[in-house]
């Protein structure tokens, strides 16, 4: 018998389990068999900030939302359409953001009194109703693991664990995935444990078959492949398309990387995959403090190499004071702020743009710093790439702003032809440039850049430091015009850069008077917004900010052209607060501060009643 | 060993003092302690036989932080606290210079305590000279993590309520593998102690005490008058009894119950005084040395305490990369992309 097949255009599904469910494996694998089979697909895995919390509670639920699409993309998905919910603490915690009408797929071997009673459920909510606007297919998950698996020579514990790759065999029959790949990284897995690894891939395959025989799936789904560019793909994370964007830099610029980062989520996978390529040349420094990890890159760049370091909001308050010396120094520097929800501690693993004013504001004195913001994950390569262009060519701390919401999530990256990258290489001072002297504040003309003269150069010797100096030979000056004359060569050379950038693309739309600008992490959401509103028939512009400072040298123009411009951002306004000032516009904003990124229909709906009101209605 | 410190391929050269006196006039108040151990530390430079260009002082903020404006080398001039750990990214990428990294008892063991004890016990190949003055000089005044107990000053009118370190103990304690103490004017001994710290593959640690005498003058006369030196430096020299006095006539012995004491070497015969080694692997005994005084107040140490080997820091770093290099063969930027599951659409 063969089942009928239902064509859609793109899904959402959502996994949530208790942490030690193995959600996130189970999302990326369904995830890459996904890429396999060719659709665009965007994903945000959230996790619980405990490493461990009590089993089968709402703190320790994890998920992983997937997103895919026979067409182009832009976000993870406002709702899912389907939620895999693994115990009754899962259910809970997602059941609210299930829209009337979704798929809900239970395992109901977990719906037992104690773990009921762990989720907060009275009564169990298969049976009274709760559920009664969804479509619920309840499956006995667990046992039927156990049965599939009960020939093998397992515990029944590692047995029960095998129930994911039940699961997601389910869903891979469901929507028609390519299966070959998962067996094969089961396999590679589990290498060292065969037992466990056949005992997994029969697991998955018993979910498969189980969707082909039993009727409590009527219908399974085809999304047709994608039409993208042609090329090769991977899917990549914010993250890992940063540290290869700063192994890219290393090498585009010829010089060393290193890196002194200490321990903050949600940025220290940067500093593990960076320590795995040492075979770059790269160094890596597990620093005993934030303040320690940015000095170390400043000490490092003082000696010529690419120096970064990584961190979040809390750790770069800790840096503010030595990215000031890095102002004063004029030494190229890449400092990395992953945003997490704040103030304070905040909210660890929850994504937010409120860094914003931190960065360009946060240290004492006038201390100008470039920033640059990746819009989607893999433009963190390209951003990072573009952060090191400038420190590099400008002698200049750099800051790159991503998020926990780009670092996290992923998308299919069309890799770049590394011939095609910039080259960012610098030059170092190797003589004289004053009169037989070495002067290490005489200034290149155009870019007002120092020499960069590092040591072991003999006849360079010079001594730098975070005292004011004199413009030119760099001794420690007191003098009140050199002051007054430093901070604007210092302003007007970060000011200058914006001739160095290209200008902010408009995604113009005829008769529009109402612009979007967002920056940041905000481009999918905002871009499926802009979508949604233009088939409504609807007429609206957008355009996204990739560098903060200085901003392109059209903003200004781009803004007056339009009656409205209306700036969502994850946090109270800052981009607003900053266009308002300088370009006296009156931009309005959307902003809510929830640790989530933004749902395109919430946008959408801002963006419809600002043109409502633009219209008088 | 190693190439570190400074000691490249090239040819060693000859320079002398003047060459490391930069063009920058000295603003340290005149009678200033700073004043001797940088000429004393200019003068030594030649001996190294490293070019000028090879060298990089960093300092942290104070007084004594003023130091790298002073030397014809590289020198950074950074932030309170901090010098240690911008040292240290310096002294791993560049593995070819000697970094020597200046600081005080404020800038070390207040705001930097936590980027010193980390230097020390990782063995960075940095030489850092701690310039202890036990008092807070160009904030004008305010004791310092090494200031007496009971100490008055601007910020403490009824006398200092904190137990003060000992700079010595305390680079002991965290393992400090090369950890030396000196004083301001006495050159010939200062030269010395420069001398074993700069031979040193790691991390070195001189104490140095340096008189202010605005804010804490004769701090170390103890040490220093001819009239009571003899009686107060127990210099520390490797191989030999330890003794002190104008004639040797006092010693220091260890007893039974495991302490150290100070006795007339009359009473105990020299056989009984403890024998200065300082390569002695564990550490415990030179901390038992660094305990016989807390502050130049009484009978104190200088010289040696400990010098031992112990892998560095930079060349572990520096053997991972080739050891990965070796192994994977040189990263190549297209290959670290395709790496992973790959697709090919079109
Ligand atoms: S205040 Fe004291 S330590 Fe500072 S320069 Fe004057 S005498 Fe020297």
């Amino acid at each position: 018998m063969t089942k009928p097949v239902q064509v859609l255009d793109r899904v959402t599904i959502r996994f949530a389990g208790d942490s030690g469910d193995g959600m996130q494996l189970t999302g990326d694998r369904f995830t890459s068999e996904t890429a396999a089979f060719g659709n665009d697909l965007s994903t945000l895995p959230d996790f619980p900030a405990e490493i461990r919390a009590p089993a089968g509670s709402i703190p320790g639920v994890s998920g992983f939302q997937l997103h895919f699409a026979d067409h182009d993309i832009l976000t993870p998905g406002d709702a899912p359409d389907v939620l895999v919910a693994m115990n009754p603490a899962a259910l809970k915690a997602n059941l609210g953001d299930l829209p009337k009408g979704a798929s809900l797929i239970v395992n109901t071997d977990s719906f037992t009194a104690r773990n009921l009673d762990k989720a907060g459920y009275a009564a169990n909510p298969l049976e009274d109703g709760t559920l009664a606007d969804h479509q619920v297919h309840p499956v006995p998950l667990t046992s039927m693991t156990l049965e599939a698996l009960k020939e093998f020579d397992i515990s029944k514990k590692e047995a029960e664990r095998a129930k994911n790759m039940f699961a997601l065999g389910l869903m891979s029959w469901l929507y028609h995935r390519p299966t070959e790949a998962t067996v094969a990284y089961l396999e590679k897995k589990f290498a060292s444990r065969p037992v466990i690894a056949k005992a997994n891939v029969t697991a998955f395959k018993a979910g498969w078959n189980y969707g082909e025989t039993t009727e409590a799936f009527a219908v399974s789904y085809e999304i047709k492949p994608a039409k993208l560019t042609p090329g090769t793909y991977r899917n990549i994370s914010g993250n890992l398309a940063l540290a290869y964007g700063l192994v890219a830099a290393s090498q585009l610029s010829g010089l060393p990387l290193f890196l002194g980062a200490y321990p903050i989520t949600p940025a220290s996978d940067i500093l593990h995959e960076l320590s795995k390529h040492k075979a770059f040349g790269v160094r890596t420094f597990q620093a005993e403090d934030e303040i320690a990890g940015v000095g170390a890159a400043l000490g490092a760049a003082f000696g010529g190499a690419l120096g970064v370091t990584t961190s979040s909001g809390p750790g770069i308050a800790l840096k503010a004071e030595t990215i000031g010396l890095g102002v004063s120094l004029e030494l190229p520097l890449l400092v990395i702020d992953i945003q997490r929800s704040g103030p304070s501690t905040g909210m660890p693993t929850k994504t937010e743009q409120a860094d914003l004013l931190q960065v360009l504001y946060g240290r004492n004195g006038e201390a100008p710093v470039p920033v640059v913001a990746p819009c989607t994950p893999s433009d963190c390569f390209h951003a990072a790439v573009e952060a090191a262009r400038i420190a590099l060519k400008y002698r200049t701390p750099v800051v790159l702003l991503s998020d926990g919401y780009l670092a996290n999530g992923s998308e299919p990256w069309l890799l770049p032809d590394v011939a095609s990258l910039p080259d960012i290489s610098t030059s170092f001072a190797t003589e004289p440039n004053h009169e037989g002297d070495f002067w290490p504040y005489l200034r290149d003309e155009t870019t007002l850049a120092r020499p960069w003269a590092v040591p072991g150069t003999p006849g360079l010797e010079h001594r730098i430091g975070g005292l004011e100096k004199a413009d030119g030979t760099g001794n420690i000056s007191y003098d009140p015009d050199n002051h007054d004359r430093m901070i604007n060569l210092r302003a007007a050379k970060v000011a200058g850069i914006a001739a160095d950038i290209p200008p902010v693309e408009v995604d113009h739309q005829d008769g529009s008077g109402l612009l979007v600008l967002g920056w940041g992490s905000t481009y999918g959401p905002i871009g499926a917004a802009v979508r949604r509103v233009r088939a409504t028939g609807a007429r609206v512009s957008v355009a996204h900010l990739r560098h903060l400072n200085p901003f392109p040298a059209n903003l200004g123009e781009v803004l007056a052209a339009y009656d409205q411009v209306l700036i969502p951002e994850m946090n109270l306004g800052q981009l607003r607060m900053l266009v308002r000032s300088r370009y006296l516009v009156d931009a309005v904003g959307y902003n809510k501060v929830r640790g989530l990124p933004f749902k395109a229909e919430e946008l959408a709906d801002a963006i419809i009643g600002l043109l409502d009101e633009g219209a008088g209605k | 060993m190693t190439q570190g410190n400074g000691h490249g391929n090239g040819a060693a050269v000859k320079l002398t003092g003047k060459d490391f006196k930069s063009d920058q006039e000295v603003r340290w108040c005149p009678g200033c302690g700073d004043y001797a151990i940088l000429s004393a530390v200019q003068g030594f430079m030649p001996s190294l036989g490293i070019p000028r260009e090879r060298i990089v002082f960093v300092s942290g903020i104070g007084c004594s932080s003023r130091f790298p404006y002073y030397m014809n080398t590289y020198g950074m001039h950074s932030i309170h606290g901090r010098a240690p750990a911008i040292a240290t990214g310096l002294s791993v990428t560049r593995p070819d210079l000697s970094v020597w990294v200046i600081t005080g008892d404020g800038d070390a063991l207040s705001i930097g305590g936590n980027h010193l004890i980390h230097a020390l016990r990782r063995n960075v190949n940095l030489k850092i000279l701690l310039f202890n003055n036990q008092i807070y000089g160009l904030t004008k005044g305010q004791y310092s993590p090494t200031s007496e107990l009971g100490k008055v000053t601007k910020s403490t009118p009824m006398g200092s309520l904190d137990h003060p370190f000992n700079p010595v103990s305390v680079a002991l304690g965290v393992e400090a593998t090369f950890v030396a103490r000196s004083i301001d004017s006495d050159r010939a001994h200062l030269t010395e102690v420069l001398g074993k710290a700069a031979a040193h593959q790691g991390t070195a640690f001189v104490e140095i005490y340096q008189n202010c005498n605005i804010f804490n003058d004769g701090a170390f006369d103890l040490l220093k008058e001819p009239d009571t030196r003899a009686d107060n430096q127990i210099r520390l020299e490797h191989g030999k009894p330890i003794r002190f006095g104008k004639d040797g006539e006092r010693g220091v012995r260890l007893t039974d119950d495991c302490r150290v004491e100070l006795v007339d070497v009359a009473d105990v015969g020299e056989d009984a005084l403890l024998v200065h080694d300082e390569h002695r692997a564990e550490p415990s005994l030179a901390f038992m040395l660094s305990r016989l005084s807390h502050g130049a107040d009484g009978p104190t140490p200088i010289g040696v305490f400990r010098d031992v080997e112990r892998p560095v820091y930079d060349e572990l770093m520096s053997e991972q990369v080739e050891a990965a290099t070796a192994r994977q063969g040189r990263g190549e930027l297209a290959k670290l992309l395709h790496g992973g599951d790959t697709w090919q659409l079109g």
